[in-house]
């Protein structure tokens, strides 16, 4: 029997890869990928949540996070694009400028 | 019984997919990784009795947002290899099992949540989707709109911030970056 | 009639602030005649006020609640009765004349503008002093009585010596306030409220231990501002003060707060006759002692100074010996007679050039009649010769010593009055009369201006009348203080005055014979006796010796080893490592978004940490 358990460990086991992911690439387009598997795995979460706890919350939840994922990625690749025709890269390390 | 099946298959499917997007060095591959990610996502969805989340994740994610990234690569000409200069890996992976751990730690331990009431239960008879319509047209429907506003306004910074034309006036000009450049 | 009380407590603070607007602007003469006026006008209604409490009795008003927390209750209260009118009338009229001949007086100092403001100030705190209605507000004019003497004796700030008698001054005040406000709680403690009615209401049930030592406490913070012995030294030092602040503050005002507050406090000691007579023990003493060191002073000022303590001894006999009404009565003729004499010692510091040895002076009647003739009035009043007010109310004084039965006391009295008028004179003889020292030190002496001479005569004229006026004065403030009755026989008496009379008269005799012929021969000033007085008894030198540099050396030990070595350590330890730890942490901003990424998953990991040792147990 699959339990909520399960769920929220299969649930860190994303989050993780996404975390990995975050730290890892240094490509901004990979950025965003993994930050799509960092809110693809909450959602996992909220709606198991939902079903285990029969609360439809979890579901609208899980439904506002995919709008906002979705207007993240208009507005993040929007930035991105701009910034590849001024510099020509979507490195990480040409984007040095806040160093302290 | 099926269920169990479902739900691990799924799980290492997902878990394959996403270790592909996170490793993969060829930007089209973690792409087609994601998008397959997703898809295996949605499939949780629908065993968690979510259809109408399921098909949302699969139109939403699989759908708008993967084709929007497939236009960005155009740009980014990504279809060579990415090389990245990874440091200190073993940093990134140990916190990243330590954040991992501790949220299900924290999740899995005892929690208050047991006893928690359900505010919006599911009726027994009524469709998924019918009850999530009923509730996000009435409790949420203030944060509904906001979402709409939200997209929309992201849509338009979308389109602006990409358009050609306009990038003149926008952010800052060639002669400060090569200022900044110089000065680094 | 609450208007006039209004009027002449606030026309001071009035003068104050609005001369006070052109305090740092270079001399402008019609702040000091806005001042003037402002006083003035607090002086005619304090005499409104006299009449008013003279036909109809004792004002009382409530201007607002104060302080009300809890069961302490502390209204912003006045009282106007025969006791704080007398006071009224006095101070006003002092610093009305006080104001006018300052003009003339300040009339070349750049901070013309500021000494108004500080002088008007002064009047007010004064004025809350005399006619608060309980012991906190007279507290807190205390207080401001003495931070304007502070401020006015170091008017001149960059004079280091002024600066140092400024500090003593307050210090030494300080010290003496301590007492009173151990005073002050006690008689909160045990009586529960500060008005002076509820307290003299429920003496009768109080423990005579407890009275006892409300009534020392109290002292001691009268002994702070009268300069009474041991706390005497900085009365003599406050002469640095500009001569009007002397005459105002330093003779005829502040100083008498601490005799005003034993007379106000009247019904207290009357219960406890025992610290009364310590008071009137110790006020005989220094009535000899300062009478003593004014003998052999050369310097102008202090000379007078000494002469002030002694005549506040005078009247802390008095009022010790429970005769309020007659110590109440001197305080009055003093503050007349006195202030005349600074005044005019003012003028003949002027015409010396700020030249305070009398040595140095001598012949001036020639130059300065008008000033002449006035101090001689004061020196006169002073001395107590008949028909001067001194006379009244000294004499007075020592009528209720030897009615006492107080024979010792009485006797030092009797030798401090021959003592007072050889020192007058000798201050008179040796400025006025005799060879004209000056002219060796090449200073052309001139009278003051006219209408500082005129300021001057209502004082010499209250210094000449103010005596007859005993009758009147006693049956007016013995209405509220208690009756004094003097029981000795008329022949008694008859002999008494005519002693005293006698020895002041000697007194004189002595001097102007002495100084008539040119002082005492130098070989005088080698004996022991010379030295020991004009040292003042070395008392300075053992304060100086004994507690000024103990503890300045305490305070350089916590200078240098406990401030610097372990508070300023402390401090700068903790910027330093606020410094260093910025310093490495800068690191941290690599401006590369993978790091600042990781960085923040580190946060991540923190905050889950907390959640999960904090998380909700079931």
């Amino acid at each position: 029997m699959i339990t909520l358990t399960h769920y929220f460990i299969l649930t860190g086991i994303l989050f993780s890869i996404g975390l990995v992911g975050v730290m890892r690439r240094t490509n901004l387009l990979m950025l965003f990928f993994s930050t799509e598997i960092l809110l693809n795995a909450i959602n996992v979460g909220f709606v198991a949540v939902s079903k285990y706890y029969n609360d439809l919350s979890g579901q609208l939840f899980a439904f506002f996070i995919i709008a906002v994922a979705a207007s993240e990625v208009a507005v993040g690749l929007g930035l991105l694009i701009l910034w590849y025709k001024r510099n020509g890269s979507v490195d990480l390390n040409s984007l040095q400028m806040m160093k302290g | 019984m099926y269920e169990v099946i479902a739900f691990y298959v799924f799980a290492a499917l997902t878990i394959g997919m996403f270790g592909i997007v996170v490793t993969s060095r060829n930007a089209l591959y973690a792409m087609s990784a994601l998008a397959g990610g997703m898809i295996f996502i949605s499939g949780f969805f629908f065993i968690l009795d979510a259809e109408f989340l399921g098909v949302v994740q699969i139109v939403v994610y699989s759908g708008a947002i993967m084709a929007l990234y497939a236009f960005g690569m155009m740009f980014f000409d990504t279809t060579r290899d990415v090389s990245e200069k990874m440091r200190s890996k073993k940093i990134a992976y140990s916190l990243s099992i330590a954040s991992a751990v501790l949220v299900v730690a924290i999740l899995c331990a005892p929690l208050v949540g047991e006893s928690v009431e359900a505010l919006y239960p599911s009726i027994e008879g009524v469709g998924n989707v019918q009850m999530i319509g009923v509730v996000l047209f009435t409790k949420y429907l203030v944060p509904f709109e906001l979402a709409a506003i939200m997209l929309l306004v992201a849509m338009i910074s979308g389109i602006v911030l990409a358009s050609k034309k306009m990038d003149e006036y926008l952010a800052i000009e060639d002669e400060d970056l090569e200022d900044v450049k110089e000065g680094r | 009639m609450e208007n006039y009380l209004y009027t002449a407590l606030f026309a001071p603070l009035a003068s104050s602030l609005f001369v006070a607007l052109f305090a740092a602007r270079p001399k402008m003469l019609f702040t000091g005649i806005v001042a003037s006026l402002l006083i003035a006008i607090s002086m005619i209604a304090s005499f409104v006020l006299l009449i008013d409490v003279n036909t109809y009795g004792p004002l009382h008003v409530s201007m607002m609640d104060w302080i009300s927390a809890g069961n302490l209750e502390i209204p912003f209260g006045f009282v106007v009765d025969e006791v704080s009118v007398i006071m009224m009338v006095t101070v006003t009229l002092v610093s009305t004349i006080v104001h006018i001949y300052s003009i003339g007086y300040m009339d070349h100092d750049k901070s013309f503008n500021r000494f108004f403001s500080y002088l008007s100030a002064f009047v007010f705190s004064m004025m809350i002093l005399v006619m608060s209605d309980n012991f906190v507000g007279l507290f807190i004019g205390w207080e401001g009585v003495g931070l304007c003497s502070w401020l006015l004796i170091g008017f001149w700030y960059h004079k280091h010596s002024a600066s140092w008698a400024a500090n003593e001054a307050f210090i030494m005040n300080r010290i003496a306030d301590l007492g009173m406000l151990m005073g002050l709680f006690l008689i909160y403690w045990s009586v529960g409220s500060f008005q002076y009615d509820e307290f003299f209401a429920s003496l009768k049930t109080m423990d005579s231990t407890l009275l006892a030592t409300i009534g020392l406490f109290l002292f001691i913070g009268a002994m702070g501002k009268s300069a009474q012995f041991p706390l005497h030294t900085w009365l003599a030092d406050a002469m640095e003060g500009p001569t009007p602040v002397s005459a105002l503050i330093h003779a005829a005002t502040m100083v008498t707060a601490g005799v005003y507050l034993v007379i106000r406090c009247g019904e207290l000691y009357t219960l406890i006759p025992d610290v009364g007579f310590a008071i009137a023990s110790l006020g005989a003493f220094v009535a000899l002692f300062a009478a003593s060191m004014a003998l052999v002073n050369n310097d102008l000022k202090r000379i007078i100074a000494y002469s002030t303590l002694s005549q506040l001894g005078y009247m802390f006999v008095a009022a010790g010996l429970g005769a309020y009404w007659i110590a109440l009565f001197h305080l009055m003729t003093h503050a007349f007679f006195k202030s005349l004499l600074f005044l005019g010692a003012g003028n003949v510091m002027h015409a010396m050039h700020d030249e305070l040895n009398i040595k140095k002076m001598g012949g001036l009647y020639g130059s300065m009649k008008a000033t002449a003739i006035l101090m001689s009035v004061a020196s006169v009043a002073l001395a107590g010769i008949y028909p001067f007010a001194g006379f009244f109310s000294k004499d007075k004084i020592l009528e209720v010593a030897f009615n006492e039965g107080a024979y010792f006391l009485w006797f030092a009295l009797f030798i401090g009055a021959g003592l007072t008028a050889f020192y007058s004179f000798r201050l008179v003889m040796l400025v006025f009369f005799g060879e004209k020292e000056y002219e060796k030190y090449g200073i052309h002496p001139h009278e003051a201006q006219p209408f500082v001479i005129y300021a001057l005569l209502p004082l010499g004229l209250l210094a000449i009348v103010s005596g007859f006026l005993e009758h009147t004065f006693e049956g007016f403030v013995t209405r509220l203080l208690a009756q004094y009755e003097i029981h000795i026989e008329h022949g008694t008496e008859a002999l008494l005055i005519a002693a005293t009379l006698g020895i002041a008269l000697s007194g004189i005799a002595f001097a102007v014979y002495m100084y008539r012929r040119g002082g005492f021969p130098k070989s005088w000033e080698e004996r022991f006796c010379y030295k020991l007085l004009s040292n003042q008894y070395y008392i300075p030198k053992l304060y100086e010796l004994y507690i000024m540099r103990p503890f300045s050396a305490l305070a350089n030990f916590a200078w240098q080893k406990i401030d610097t070595k372990v508070v300023d350590l402390t401090v700068d330890l903790i910027a330093k490592m606020v410094y260093s730890t910025g310093e490495k942490s800068r690191k941290m901003q690599s401006g590369n978004l993978s790091d600042m990424l990781r960085w923040m998953v580190v946060g991540m990991i923190g905050l889950l940490i907390l959640a999960f040792v904090y998380r909700p147990m079931v």
